[in-house]
């Protein structure tokens, strides 16, 4: 997801004139099919989480959340998001600083890693977790003779999540790094100036809304993730369930209303993020053609 | 090194706020499998008065629901169950063999093969019987969908595919006395190798495999696949209750399976967590009548029959049950056999 977005603006970036000389009718049909698919697919199942929700009205909608564990659910998913984001935010940064700014041995090897969570399905992720903490696992045992709880309890769940929403503020930032090149740290180090001081009135003014748009995508997941939590939670009501998870138990116990309430409001994360996504995305892509038309100019010089 | 210490500090504090909680109250963790769920919210709230009125201590139950395969594998791997009440004996045993976390012989710790309540598998159709089905032969007519969850990882599942073989190798050999006759081997042979096609037959009738039975229950009554659900009695009646009886109705076998979901307490949990006299409590207060009339009500049949309110005892309708030990030799064969990888399931599944 994070990658396509990113493709496109590196495209849009280097804009090719439009190659199609087919007939408009072929066009009008292409884009009728897209857009049926679209309202199939995706705003379909929207409309219909939300007409479940509200489907015996606003009173009912509202006591779903006035429950114990629905409160446990969401203030375990704001605090795993808080805890999963921030530290993905640092890592990312460290990670696309390191591969696009130095020339290093092992660099196409981390460029790889990083993608790892994107290649391994998130059941798998969840599995490792069990194979390292777990009861049978290398260190479980070693944990549980010093009251230390990893899996099923919320380090576990913090960690699963850190675990797949590792690769997205990074694989934002490589790109626009990678096409920004060098030239203005080294200008600034020419200029007197230190590490730190480059990073933060030079890098970071660079990158800010690559890194927002990471961040979005990084703490939507975060909220959203269902899979490898699912594995690390145990799910014990009120104290691991994660908002997907809780989702899960109320749609299974017959509380129809509760569970599309809830989803509801995991459905309005989703149109927050893509919405702030939208505007981010916007933001960038006049940054990257400022940085391209520069980049250009200066390669026009003798 | 900011970053660090602000991870060591998370780190630290998660588990310091996790440790907190746990003094203050004591809590109890009871795993448990899919369909009880109703069973032991009500339950667990009478448990905490009585507790209460018994001790003045007030506790806390924690309740985890899955299919049951899937739970016993997770109190396996560190999952602080205190007690576990799961559908069937042999996942039980796997905790015990694999996590050496309460003896072996665990089941003779309480009544009734430590099974407070039991259960048994039933089908249940769509309202009028469209189909005609009326028992386990009819499942395999043509243009039946059968709806039933992965015995793998679902004890509900381990169950249905029980009572399928139990009433085909019935209806060859016309009961089940000669299994252990060694002069007629030859005869039960052929029974075994009819039981093995009836079961295969309806596997390939099957088309979704849900890992847990209130998985396999949303899927035939919520999204309305399949003509028929192989289910737990229990689960069987609550669908009908929770989503009304103009729309389901019960089929009931001419024979099925004696379904015991055991009971009992992880030793070393409740031991290092300091809470077995909570635990035990808890599992000694199922046998109570007060236990027992709860479970009559949600639908599991009493082990004691004289607490439960009549009118709840009234819907279990009659019918020939067998036991697993009858006709499989015990859980350990049955699961040997049937269930473990490159058991009879895997070579007869194939999706």
């Amino acid at each position: 997801m994070a990658g396509s977005a990113s493709m496109s603006v590196a495209v849009g970036a280097r804009a090719a004139p439009p190659a199609t000389r087919d007939a408009p009718a072929v066009r009008w049909t292409l884009t009728a099919i897209a857009l049926a698919f679209l309202a199939l697919f995706l705003v379909l199942p929207l409309v219909v989480v939300f007409a479940e929700a509200f489907r015996e009205g606003i009173g009912a909608y509202l006591a779903s959340f006035d429950d114990p564990d629905a409160l446990a659910a969401i203030s375990l998913t704001l605090l795993t998001a808080a805890v999963a984001v921030p530290l993905n935010v640092a890592f990312g940064i460290c990670a696309a600083w390191a591969i696009t700014k130095f020339k290093f041995p092992g660099r196409p090897l981390l460029v790889t890693l990083i993608d790892l969570p994107f290649a391994v399905s998130p059941v798998v992720a969840g599995l490792i977790f069990v194979l390292v903490f777990g009861l049978q696992g290398w260190l479980g045992p070693w944990l549980v003779a010093r009251d230390i709880r990893v899996i099923f309890a919320v380090p576990g769940i913090v960690l699963a999540t850190l675990f797949i929403t590792f690769p997205f503020v990074a694989r934002e930032l490589i790109p626009l790094m990678e096409e920004q090149g060098t030239e203005e740290e080294q200008a600034a180090m020419t200029l007197g100036a230190r590490g730190w001081t480059i990073f933060r009135r030079v890098t970071l003014p660079n990158i800010r809304w690559a890194l927002l748009y990471g961040v979005i995508l990084c703490n939507a997941r975060a909220m959203g993730e269902f899979g490898a939590v699912s594995v690390v939670s145990g799910h014990i009501r009120g104290r691991t369930n994660t908002l997907p998870l809780h989702v899960e138990i109320l749609y299974n116990e017959y509380s129809f209303v509760a569970a599309f309430a809830t989803a509801s409001l995991l459905a309005v994360l989703a149109i927050a993020t893509l919405v702030l996504k939208s505007l981010v995305e916007y933001r960038i892509q006049r940054q990257v053609a400022r940085a391209s038309a520069g980049a250009a100019g200066r390669e026009a010089l003798p | 090194m900011k970053a660090r210490r602000m991870i060591l500090a998370t780190v630290l504090g998660l588990t310091a706020g996790a440790g907190v909680a746990a003094a203050q109250t004591r809590t109890i963790l009871n795993v448990s499998y899919d369909p009880t769920r109703e069973l032991y919210k009500e339950f667990n709230e009478q448990f905490v008065r009585h507790w209460h009125q018994e001790t003045g201590e007030t506790v806390e139950i924690q309740m985890s629901h899955g299919g049951a395969g899937k739970q016993a594998r997770a109190v396996i791997d560190g999952l602080e169950a205190d007690v576990v009440t799961l559908a069937l004996a042999y996942d039980i045993d796997a905790i015990s063999e694999e996590a050496g976390l309460m003896p072996e012989d665990w089941q003779a710790r309480l009544p009734n093969d430590s099974a407070p309540y039991t259960s048994t598998i039933v089908f249940l159709v769509r309202k009028g019987n469209p189909k005609d089905i009326t028992d386990w032969d009819d499942l395999l007519a043509p243009g039946i969908e059968v709806i039933t969850p992965n015995p793998k990882t679902s004890g509900g599942a381990r169950w249905n595919y029980l009572a399928a073989w139990g009433f085909a190798l019935q209806r060859e050999l016309g009961g089940f006395e000669k299994l252990g006759d060694p002069a007629a081997a030859a005869e039960v042979g052929r029974a075994e190798s009819k039981a093995r096609e009836f079961v295969t037959a309806l596997y390939r009738k099957v088309p979704v495999l849900d890992t847990g039975a209130r998985g396999s229950t949303t899927t035939f009554v919520q999204r309305g696949i399949g003509d028929v659900l192989l289910a737990w009695e229990n689960e069987a009646f609550l669908a009908v209750e929770e989503l009304g009886p103009d729309k389901f109705e019960i089929v009931v076998p001419s024979v099925s399976i004696l379904a015991q979901p055991p009971v009992t307490v992880i030793d070393k949990v409740a031991d290092r967590r300091g809470t077995r006299d909570i635990a035990e409590g808890y599992l000694e207060y199922l046998y109570s009548p007060t236990g027992q009339r709860l479970a009559a009500k949600h639908f599991y049949r009493p082990y004691d029959r004289s607490s439960a309110d009549p009118d709840d005892l009234g819907r279990f309708p009659a019918l020939s049950l067998f036991t697993i030990d009858e006709v499989f030799g015990g859980w350990q064969k049955a699961q040997a056999e049937h269930f473990n990888d490159g058991g009879l399931f895997d070579s007869m599944y194939k999706p």
